[in-house]
């Protein structure tokens, strides 16, 4: 097969319970998802909470593309690229601050952190010129939801909330979490490169077959509970929203030990701040059924992973490049639960994380392995016969099941069909 | 004020010290480097720049003494895939210098380090800036602070799976 003709044939490659080991190492495919998925669909690029004030602005990206998410003085959030409109030098090399202004290095070019050129050295060698059409590029559309920022470079297409579909519910979840209804992005990240493709992190994220078998050394060492959640009589689910979002839905589980913290390995006793607080905000029921019921485990495609405690972006460098960026979630108002989330964060995830050192390891054997085309097909079939729907019409499986592995793919499929 | 004598043989003490934790480190005597600390040891890698505060935002590694346990216990299952098999390690531990005594006695020390890892996925060469704290315990120097600052904590780096 040329680049060519497979380019053009997504459904030769990808197969509802099969996709070719190419699509994970071939760098021509590379450079299209670039185009047919980065650089058009929502991508998730900030939360609100990381420029809390007027003139707050951090570096973040879209893919390889460097992203300036700043809040102006009219306190409107602008994804802004980094690139002076003259000669292309990126106008901010720190990774955050206060600023009203960048001014690029280069030729003292200078833009108002809502991207306006407001002014270049020597004027008059630019008679006349508009400078309304020298502003800062921008990512095209900009929308957030309960403070998740998102970015599409595509003028028109599906709404963010359309993006969101289903996956929607889980945002909103996560929020409660937080007795005043928020998250806050304030512990910074860590950045873990993987040589490997950024599919192998997708697709993990919601795989609940392997962490019996990747992460027993450390079930096996720190007396956790997590282990049983992913074993054979588990009765957590996987389920695919549709629009390439997962999730491993662990209620299930946590509602038949119906211990409110039990989810993340605690009780109210060891929180009576937080328990307080949460009662007093959703009151009694409600609260213990949040306490209950704990944080999604979902992945939204295709770049936010949101991991019960922690939150994962994705970003791909290259081909066989990719970076992973984790913080705590930390929830507004729950101060005594925070600390437990930056502490058991830092101890699973990351660069040296009792969990993700193997996790990562696994993305970058997978990367080679696939390199050789022999089988040529990764096998996607667990579980494809026992599939379900829920009482919202989402495909549902066991835990172990590859249900969001398909669901991706169908869902890239479509995605790369469309350029 | 110690006298000159006795300076340069602390500082001999010192640094045989410090070649024998790279050595057990490059060696995988996890056991063997778990005894190097003291019951109090705090083991810190920071991330993006030596001054973070490390109870409010991310490192890549900040343990407690049970968690520097807990570490050299997932390592010994010989399941740690990561490091399984184990990376092939050299360093090169310099710049030794004592940088004053803390209250109640430990020895504050730094050096800098450059760590050459050979692993499945390539070769990675590591360089940091080390800080210590070491107490004398029944006539043995031992840790009881250990941080270490990689020159590039900021950016991000592959998986930091063995004893730096």
């Amino acid at each position: 097969m040329n680049v060519v003709r497979r380019m053009a044939q997504w459904n030769e490659l990808i197969h509802p319970d099969r996709i070719h080991g190419s699509l994970y190492t071939d760098r021509s495919i590379f450079e299209a998802e670039l185009q047919n998925i980065w650089y058009r669909t929502w991508v998730y690029v900030g939360h609100e909470s990381e420029v809390p004030k007027a003139n707050d602005y951090v570096v973040k990206s879209i893919g390889p593309q460097s992203v300036i998410m700043t809040r102006d003085e009219q306190g409107k959030v602008n994804l802004l690229l980094n690139r002076c409109s003259h000669r292309g030098n990126q106008v901010c090399s720190y990774e955050r601050g206060n600023a009203r202004s960048f001014t690029c290095p280069f030729h003292s070019w200078t833009f108002a952190n809502d991207g306006r050129l407001v002014g270049y050295a020597f004027p008059d060698g630019y008679e006349g010129q508009d400078r309304a059409e020298l502003a800062l590029g921008r990512v095209t559309r900009v929308e957030s939801h309960r403070g998740f920022v998102f970015g599409s470079f595509a003028a028109e297409g599906p709404t963010l909330k359309e993006h969101l579909g289903g996956a929607a519910e889980t945002i909103d979840r996560l929020v409660r979490t937080s007795p005043e209804g928020e998250v806050e992005i304030t512990a910074g990240f860590l950045k873990h490169r993987v040589k490997a493709n950024w599919k192998f992190i997708l697709e993990n994220e919601c795989d609940g077959y392997h962490p019996a078998f990747v992460h027993t050394s450390i079930f096996g060492v720190a007396d956790s509970m997590i282990g049983k959640l992913y074993g054979g009589a588990s009765t957590a689910l996987t389920r695919d929203y549709g629009n390439g979002h997962t999730e491993i839905d662990l209620r299930p589980e946590f509602r038949k030990r119906d211990l409110p913290m039990s989810w993340f390995g605690t009780s109210e006793e060891r929180l009576p701040d937080y328990t307080t607080r949460m009662k007093a905000a959703y009151g009694d029921t409600a609260a213990r059924e949040i306490m209950i019921d704990g944080t999604p485990h979902v992945m939204i495609f295709p770049n936010l992973f949101l991991a019960e405690i922690q939150m994962f972006v994705i970003q791909p460098l290259g081909v066989d490049d990719s970076v992973q960026h984790v913080t705590a979630l930390q929830f507004k108002g729950a101060p005594d639960l925070n600390r437990r989330l930056r502490q058991q964060t830092m101890g699973s995830v990351g660069p040296a994380g009792f969990l993700l050192a193997d996790d990562s390891e696994m993305y970058e054997r997978c990367h080679r392995g696939v390199l050789a085309r022999n089988p040529e097909w990764v096998f996607l079939g667990r579980g494809e016969k026992r599939e379900r729907r829920d009482e919202l019409g989402f495909k549902i499986g066991h835990v172990t099941d590859e249900v969001p592995s398909r669901g991706i793919w169908a869902h890239y499929r479509k995605l790369m069909e469309a350029a | 004020m110690l006298s000159r004598e006795s300076s340069a043989t602390l500082m001999g003490a010192v640094t045989a010290f410090l070649n024998r934790e790279a050595r057990l480190q490059d060696e995988h005597q996890y056991e063997a480097w778990e005894r190097l600390w003291t019951d109090d040891g705090v083991y810190w890698v920071p991330a993006n720049g030596a001054n973070i505060d490390p109870e409010r935002e991310m490192s890549i590694i900040y343990d407690n003494r049970s968690r520097i346990a807990l570490r050299v216990r997932q390592l010994m299952t010989g399941k740690h895939f990561t490091q399984t098999p184990q990376s092939n390690l050299r360093r090169l531990v310099s710049n030794i210098e004592l940088i004053g005594e803390h209250p109640g006695g430990d020895i504050g020390v730094a050096s800098n380090s450059l760590i050459f890892e050979s692993s499945l996925r390539d070769d990675t060469l590591w360089a940091a800036r080390n800080e210590y704290r070491l107490r004398l315990v029944d006539g043995d120097l031992r840790m009881a602070y250990k941080k270490v600052v990689l020159v590039n904590n900021d950016k991000a780096i592959y998986t930091l799976s063995f004893l730096v």
